[in-house]
């Protein structure tokens, strides 16, 4: 039968090959996902995975669409290495949009305008404040109350999606919008600068980037960044060398809140203009597995972030070219985080063939030992 | 008066679902696996639950269909989790993701179709009481099954040899081990189970509750059921208590709304969110009886000889 087999040390080669294997057999099982649906599964692969880098245009839309992947996975990476369980990124992206919307329909009511861009970085920290203190409220009942970050950041995120509606349905609907529920659009004079001409493209990418090379440094060259992994890996050491997990705990959920508020806020600001209850096509989840996929480093997340975003527009692709179902995109990127963690087996675990029987006594003595320490 | 007896019938629905997941969870977690995929098997077993029902028209193969869908879906996990030592954790969220996106997928075809209302069970001689009756005593028979399954789930596992034994592999899986118990087969087993119990609680859903298909039709219920188990203390009882709490509070922005009260939909609709978060952080506020309760080796894999 098949055993696995503890490494002595885990393998490096496999830490880095388990994301490309479980991306290969991610593309096996939509080939056979295709065949199964009666489409042609060489055609279906390629409206995945190469008509969205097809030209300029296509490339800028999976640009602009990994932007708020890249900026929530990165804080999430900062939390999942300091073993906080946010799951909420949603609810702080949704609320960096509302508070980087809030702060530019005030500027567009009070017909305070300027050249195009020049209120965008007042919007966005707006969106970071929104974010981080969204998160905030996760860490003060993690910390206060002990309740799980898990299902408090995660029912924050329906909270916040009702918050989002109430705003863009009431107070903050479009009088002059048909009765549809959106806002007013933006003064330019808060809208994110264009990067690329004829795209959609904004500077967002570009804050991104530096915000990647930041996460870097924080993450691998500064004694804070260090101090939370370590309470993250091991948390009986880092008590032992004083490090605070308080102070994780907090600098993660405010760290990755804000990135979330600040993704919000430029999809706010970038490509909508507007608040419209769907602000977010579920970014802050999908986040989750461009963290999970990327290592939780930096740079892999800049990958992964590019590939979960072409899934993406080929989902919209199939969409509109196969007649498929938009939501295959999801089971995609569902299955992509299930067999990336069953391939991440083979980073601490060999697999062995193994036909002689089973060996009981060896493993069963040293329990029995244990137990009769606890018993005494 | 009327009103109420009505409010108190829709609580008892609407926390049905909630405290028949909420039992699923409990027996996982008493079995020392936490499966944070609760929504995902949820949505999965609602949408073929659905299918079943508007094909059969039968409510107990609607039922068996989500049972059946929760546990398979439940299986997968267990295979990584219990299987290939994965992280508890990601990969119950990754059983959550892949279950919404499945559902949203499978479901597209049965958007818009709609199953007729379920014919009540009239309890015979007591439904006929008035304001007693309609409050208590006309229910779609699943919610009467909830009330057995909890005596059930206490009785399986406070009473008898085989829950003991669960709880012994949920507290300390080593000395189980070392008893002779095969530690994995018990979670795998116990992972099923509860898989097919929010299985059933999903269909209820989408066959008696709502009865139609929407995406993301469970809302946040898979979450609101994992904090049940922490609500409860893991205790099967205070399950039960605790659904019927929440669902009172999921019927109660509609009985606010019904009574006129000046306050938006949508900020109602927080309500029941909102509670979890503040019943959560209150029972949790006390770390020492949390970890009095919780089984002791909750969320910590278990390899033999590893």
């Amino acid at each position: 039968m098949l055993k696995l087999e503890a490494r002595p040390q885990p393998s490096k080669v496999m830490s880095l090959g388990s994301p490309l294997i479980a991306l290969a057999l991610t593309v096996v099982l939509a080939s056979l996902l295709f065949i199964a649906l009666g489409k042609d599964p060489v055609r279906g692969l390629s409206i995945f995975f190469v008509e969205p880098l097809n030209g300029l245009r296509a490339t800028a839309e999976v640009l602009l669409k990994a932007t708020p992947l890249m900026l929530c996975a990165l804080g999430l990476a900062v939390c999942y290495r300091a073993n906080v369980w946010n799951i909420g990124a949603e609810g702080q992206f949704l609320l960096g949009a509302i508070t980087g919307g809030g702060v530019a329909l005030w500027l567009t009511s009070q017909g305070i305008t300027g050249a195009r861009g020049l209120y965008s970085p007042l919007v966005l920290l707006a969106g970071v404040v929104g974010g981080a203190a969204w998160a905030a409220v996760t860490a003060v009942l993690r910390d206060r109350f002990n309740a799980s970050e898990i299902l408090v950041s995660l029912m924050l995120v329906y909270v916040a999606q009702q918050f989002l509606n109430f705003l863009v349905f009431g107070p903050w609907k479009d009088p002059m919008g048909f009765n549809f529920p959106q806002t007013k659009t933006f003064d330019a004079s808060t809208w994110l600068p264009q990067l690329l001409p004829g795209t959609r493209l904004h500077w967002g990418i570009v804050v991104a980037l530096v915000m990647v090379a930041v996460f870097w440094v924080f993450l691998f060259r500064l004694y804070r960044g260090y101090q939370l992994q370590v309470g993250g890996l091991a948390p009986a050491a880092a008590r032992y060398a004083g490090f605070s997990a308080r102070k994780s705990l907090w600098t993660a959920l405010l760290i990755s809140g804000g990135m979330a508020g600040l993704a919000g806020a430029m999809e706010a600001a970038g490509p909508l203009r507007q608040l419209t209850p769907h602000v977010s096509t579920g970014y802050g989840f999908t986040a989750i597995i461009v963290c999970f996929v990327g290592r939780l480093h930096p740079v892999g997340i800049v990958l992964s972030s590019v590939l979960l975003s072409m899934m993406l527009i080929g989902g919209e692709l199939g969409q509109s070219r196969l007649g498929l179902p938009n939501a295959l995109t999801g089971v995609f990127q569902g299955s992509l985080l299930f067999l990336l963690l069953a391939c991440d087996t083979l980073i601490t675990y060999r697999v062995k063939w193994r036909s002689a029987p089973r060996a009981v006594a060896p493993t069963a003595a040293p329990a029995a030992a244990q137990l009769k320490e606890v018993q005494s | 008066m009327n009103e109420i007896a009505l409010l108190i019938a829709a609580t008892l629905a609407s926390g049905t679902p909630l405290a028949v997941a909420g039992l699923g969870l409990l027996l996982n977690e008493k079995a020392g696996v936490l499966n944070l995929g609760a929504e995902g098997m949820m949505l999965v077993a609602a949408i073929a639950g659905f299918a079943t029902a508007l094909a059969t028209g039968s409510d107990v193969l609607a039922f068996a269909a989500g049972a059946g869908a929760g546990a398979l879906m439940a299986a997968v996990f267990a295979l990584l989790v219990i299987g290939l030592n994965t992280n508890q954790y990601a990969t119950g969220l990754a059983l959550s993701l892949f279950g919404g996106g499945f559902s949203a997928f499978v479901g597209v075809s049965f958007v818009g179709k709609k199953l007729e209302d379920r014919v009540p069970f009239e309890v015979p001689g007591l439904a006929d009481i008035p304001f007693i009756g309609p409050a208590f005593f006309k229910q779609h028979w699943m919610v009467y099954v909830a009330i057995a399954l909890v005596l059930a789930m206490s009785w399986f596992l406070y009473r008898s040899r085989a829950g003991l034994v669960l709880r012994a592999v949920g507290e300390s899986p080593e000395s189980a081990h070392a008893l002779g118990y095969p530690v994995r087969l018990i979670r795998f087993g116990a992972v099923l189970a509860g898989g097919a119990l929010c299985g059933v609680a999903g269909a209820f859903l989408s066959v008696v509750y709502a009865p139609l298909w929407v995406e993301g039709l469970v809302a946040g219920r898979g979450w609101i059921a994992l904090a049940l188990t922490t609500f409860a203390t893991w205790r099967p009882a205070r399950v039960l208590l605790g659904a019927y709490l929440f669902g009172g509070v999921t019927m109660l922005q509609f009985a606010l709304q019904g009574a006129g009260v000046e306050v938006s939909s949508q900020l109602l609709s927080m309500l029941p969110y909102l509670a979890t978060i503040v019943v959560l952080a209150l029972i949790s506020r006390n770390p020492l009886w949390i970890r009095i309760n919780m089984p002791a080796s909750l969320g910590k894999p278990f390899h033999p000889g590893a």
